[in-house]
């Protein structure tokens, strides 16, 4: 093991500051639906998959930007979100059960996309996809960078949502006590309805910022479940703040380790912070 | 726990022994192989997370265990394979004790944290198996390690040693489940404190249930390493060991033994029917649908939905008033008989108790005495700290600072599953049965588990003379949820009593009774009493009060504000200035008895 260069560790805590930015956005949708729906949504790493190959089947068959897809991907995701949670709550399944129920769709989900898109590679080639900006001695890719900027808004437009407006105040206060907030006149059904939906579009948002970046293969679905479980529950169940800085710790810690291990060690890095958080400081989450 | 049951498992799988002398061809072997070795999986998740509700996402690491500790010690260390299966065994359970010391004493990480934390686990594990030179990247090979020729084919050798394994598995989770360890296992499930306050080791039985889990798990692996006979981390620690093994229990019935083998046997055949072909996606997806499907419409699972269509479930009828509690004596031996005691001496002493909150202090340095045979009233507007003082003598939450004697043993600092073994017994003011258990063996429970520690089958005839005491003979078999308030608060005072306590803390019992219904209870604190059993009990009924107290205590504020005669104690003008606030002294609470106390 020998040490890397300034420069290298620093390019590589950049790139860990990238990918930790797209495991708080993917992780946003998740934590809240967790924190205030009390739904654990597994199938959240489908939709997110669901949104990149359905950006990157537009873009392949009409050359329309990627970032464009948006205006289609957010009212689709937001739909399928609303749906599954009238089911959710139709059959008034209890959290543990969610996640089996949302495992089951997600296999679903990922043998359907085998399917259409089959078991292999695909990359989305958007024509912005090599621009690079040079930072003093460090390069900063631009998909990377919207990425990062995507999350930041989304983050703090529903950090401000949820504290600063009274649909916000009355979403978490359903999500405290229904009854006692229904007793106050907060219509519960419409607000979860709201939040499922949200939650579901803030996938389908995280799925066409992860076509910018990376290859999709249906099998990698569950290759993210881990480390964004992981930003999660660090950041705290229902916050949108936390994910966010937790998924950047975990990414430029994950970077950092790479950069002076191996690659193959990375994981041990969140987990073992995320076992530590569990054990010392559990009352947090 | 019935013989003939383990009698049939074992014939049964005697039968399924002879199969390889049939001579068909091998691949029907290595079907019936996985069968058995996802129920040997399936069946071990559930001793653990089926029974006690600790939902694990481990499996895969301590599955991995067993795997690597037999793909190590035969590819590197030359050992025979049959001989790695008990240390696989072995090193599984020990990472399993090992993990649940450290995460059972947290007391918070429970439900989908503790599935989380247990998944973070397989990661680790996983990370640095890859990383050291267990694996170290390339995987292990096995097709040169001998197999020991059990079956005339290979296939029938690993067939005959998954039969075994299964085998094995199922007559434990059927003995676990009907043992006192299955008992407390049910009871942390549905409620871990209160079932630790009437006398479950918790800690230690989820201990026990996750060593058992683990080696029967780390015994799949050790014979899966062999049979695969090539062995990765990416395959081994994938997380679709623990989420089959989910799968398969939750289809089944998490609350039966058999549940997880009759969804092990279910999936993998659905799984190989569409691996015939190429239907292997939308055996993907249909695995999915069935998950979906079978948690929406059968959230019990298969087998609990078989036998409650075979037995249906007692009628919930019955008239509300049949539930009175008649004037049976008080059944069994006199609860003290064990440690006989003069009347009067001091039975337990609590010398200066505090307990705060987030430094709110609910009871800031209390002395009380109990004296053996009385009965003592613990009064005291809401928020004095009755409540709190019951919660620490009976070890739901332990004491800030003080000390509490009970017969002359200091108690403050034991768990309190010892505390209830030593002869206290509690109900809770808001009841807190075990909510899928009947309610029989909810009073059962406390038999077996409480300071009686009866055996099993003793405990649940014990029960039955507690229901009849309690008026809830017409219910024994019903579950929690179908009685009424009434019925409830009973349920919890048969369970009290069922664990034969020298002292009982009644916290509010009569709370929420119509006065028809305070007299019988009335009457029956009385009869409890006349038993041998010193009862202290928090009330706001002030005329049960007057009609129950020997002596009562009365609390303000986490100070102890007057001790005393009942009548005397109840004129003193602090008290009153308690009760009603200054100034309102003109009217003692006695003499307007049918109410409650305001506050």
């Amino acid at each position: 093991m020998s040490w890397p260069s300034a420069n290298l560790l620093a390019q590589s805590a950049l790139s860990g500051l990238f990918v930790g930015s797209l495991y708080g956005l993917i992780g946003l949708g998740l934590g809240l639906s967790w924190g205030l729906l009390r739904t654990i949504n597994l199938a959240h790493f489908g939709f997110v998959f669901g949104g990149a190959y359905i950006a990157y089947q537009i873009n392949a068959s009409t050359g329309i930007d990627p970032l464009l897809t948006l205006a289609v991907i957010v009212p689709l995701f937001f739909a399928a979100g609303m749906a599954l949670h009238a089911v959710i709550t139709r059959f008034n399944v209890s959290a543990l059960n969610t996640l089996l129920v949302t495992f089951g769709l997600t296999a679903i989900i990922e043998a359907t996309i085998q399917a259409v898109w089959s078991a292999d590679f695909r990359r989305l080639e958007w024509r912005h996809g090599d621009v690079k900006f040079k930072l003093g001695e460090l390069f900063v890719p631009l998909p990377e960078l919207i990425t990062l900027f995507v999350a930041l808004a989304a983050t703090f437009a529903l950090w401000g949502v949820l504290r600063g407006t009274d649909l916000g105040k009355a979403m978490r206060a359903a999500a405290q006590d229904a009854p006692i907030a229904a007793a106050f006149g907060v219509d519960q059904q419409r607000l979860s309805m709201l939040l499922a939906g949200t939650c579901a579009a803030l996938a389908g948002v995280a799925g066409v910022c992860l076509s910018l970046s990376f290859t999709l293969a249906p099998s990698q679905i569950y290759a993210w479940v881990g480390v964004v479980f992981a930003a999660v529950m660090m950041g705290g169940l229902g916050s949108p703040v936390g994910p966010l800085v937790a998924g950047i710790i975990i990414g430029v810690s994950e970077a950092l380790t790479m950069a002076i291990t191996a690659p193959s060690w990375a994981p041990i890095v969140s987990f073992t912070l995320l076992i530590l958080l569990l054990l010392v400081r559990p009352g947090r989450l | 726990m019935n013989p003939r049951v383990v009698l049939v498992l074992l014939a049964g799988a005697g039968v399924l022994a002879l199969e390889p002398l049939l001579g068909l061809p091998a691949f029907y072997e290595s079907i019936l192989y996985l069968v058995l070795h996802w129920i040997i999986l399936a069946t071990s998740w559930n001793i653990l997370s089926g029974y006690s509700g600790y939902f694990s996402f481990g499996h895969g690491a301590y599955f991995g265990t067993g795997v690597y500790t037999s793909a190590v010690l035969t590819a590197k260390f030359d050992w025979p394979f049959l001989a790695t299966l008990p240390v696989a065994a072995g090193l599984a359970a020990l990472l399993g004790v090992a993990l649940g010391a450290v995460v059972f004493r947290v007391r918070s990480v429970r439900g989908e944290l503790f599935a989380l934390l247990t998944l973070a686990v397989t990661f680790v594990l996983a990370t640095v198996v890859l990383n050291t030179p267990i694996d170290g990247g390339p995987g292990i090979y096995l097709s040169g390690v001998p197999i020991p020729k059990i079956a005339p084919t290979q296939p029938g050798t690993f067939y005959l040693l998954a039969l075994a394994g299964a085998t094995a598995a199922l007559v434990i989770a059927y003995a676990v489940q009907y043992s006192r360890l299955g008992v407390g296992l049910f009871a942390i499930h549905d409620d871990e404190d209160a079932a630790e306050v009437m006398g479950v080791p918790t800690f230690r039985y989820k201990l026990i249930a996750l060593a058992i889990s683990c080696a029967l798990a780390g015994l799949a692996g050790g014979i899966h390493a062999l049979f695969i006979s090539y062995v990765t981390t990416a395959e081994v620690f994938s997380i679709s060991v623990p989420l089959t093994v989910v799968l398969m229990s939750v289809l089944g019935g998490t609350r039966h033994w058999a549940g997880p083998a009759v969804g092990a046997t279910v999936i993998t055949g659905l799984l190989y029917a569409f691996t015939k072909g190429d239907l292997a996606l939308a055996g993907k997806a249909t695995t999915g649908a069935v998950l979906i499907a079978s948690i929406l419409f059968m959230p019990d699972g298969i087998v609990p939905r078989l036998l409650r269509q075979r037995r249906p479930r007692v009628a919930a009828t019955g008239s509300p008033a049949a539930a009175v509690p008649h004037a049976a004596a008080v059944p069994g031996a006199a609860p003290h008989a064990t440690t006989a005691g003069t009347p009067g001496d001091v039975l337990l002493h609590a010398r200066n108790v505090a307990r705060s909150f987030y430094g709110v202090q609910a009871l800031s340095g209390v002395d009380v005495q109990v004296r053996r045979g009385e009965i003592l009233g613990l009064l005291g507007p809401n928020g004095s700290g009755k409540s709190t003082l019951i919660n620490v003598i009976s070890g739901h939450y332990p004491a800030t600072a003080g000390a509490v004697q009970f017969e002359g043993r200091e108690i403050a600092q034991l768990p309190a599953h010892r505390i209830a073994r030593s002869g206290i017994a509690r109900t809770y003011q808001i009841p807190r049965p075990f909510v899928h258990l009947s309610v029989r063996d909810n009073v059962a429970a406390a038999a077996m588990f409480g300071s009686a520690a009866l055996p099993a089958a003793q405990a649940r005839r014990e029960a039955g003379h507690w229901l009849a005491f309690a008026g809830l003979a017409a219910k024994a078999d019903a579950l929690p949820d179908e009685l009424n308030l009434h019925q409830r608060k009973f349920l919890e005072l048969a369970r009290a009593l069922a664990a034969r306590p020298r002292l009982v803390l009644l916290d509010e019992v009569l709370c929420g009774l119509n006065p028809a219904e305070i007299d019988e209870a009335v009457a029956l604190v009385r009869r409890i009493r006349d038993a041998g059993t010193t009862v202290v009990f928090v009330e706001h009924v002030m005329r049960a009060v007057m009609a129950l107290a020997d002596r009562i205590v009365v609390l303000n504020h986490g100070l102890l504000l007057a001790e005393g005669a009942p009548a005397e104690v109840m004129r003193r003008p602090e008290v009153m200035s308690a009760y009603l606030g200054t100034g309102a002294g003109l009217t003692p609470p006695l003499e307007n008895p049918a109410h409650a106390a305001p506050g």
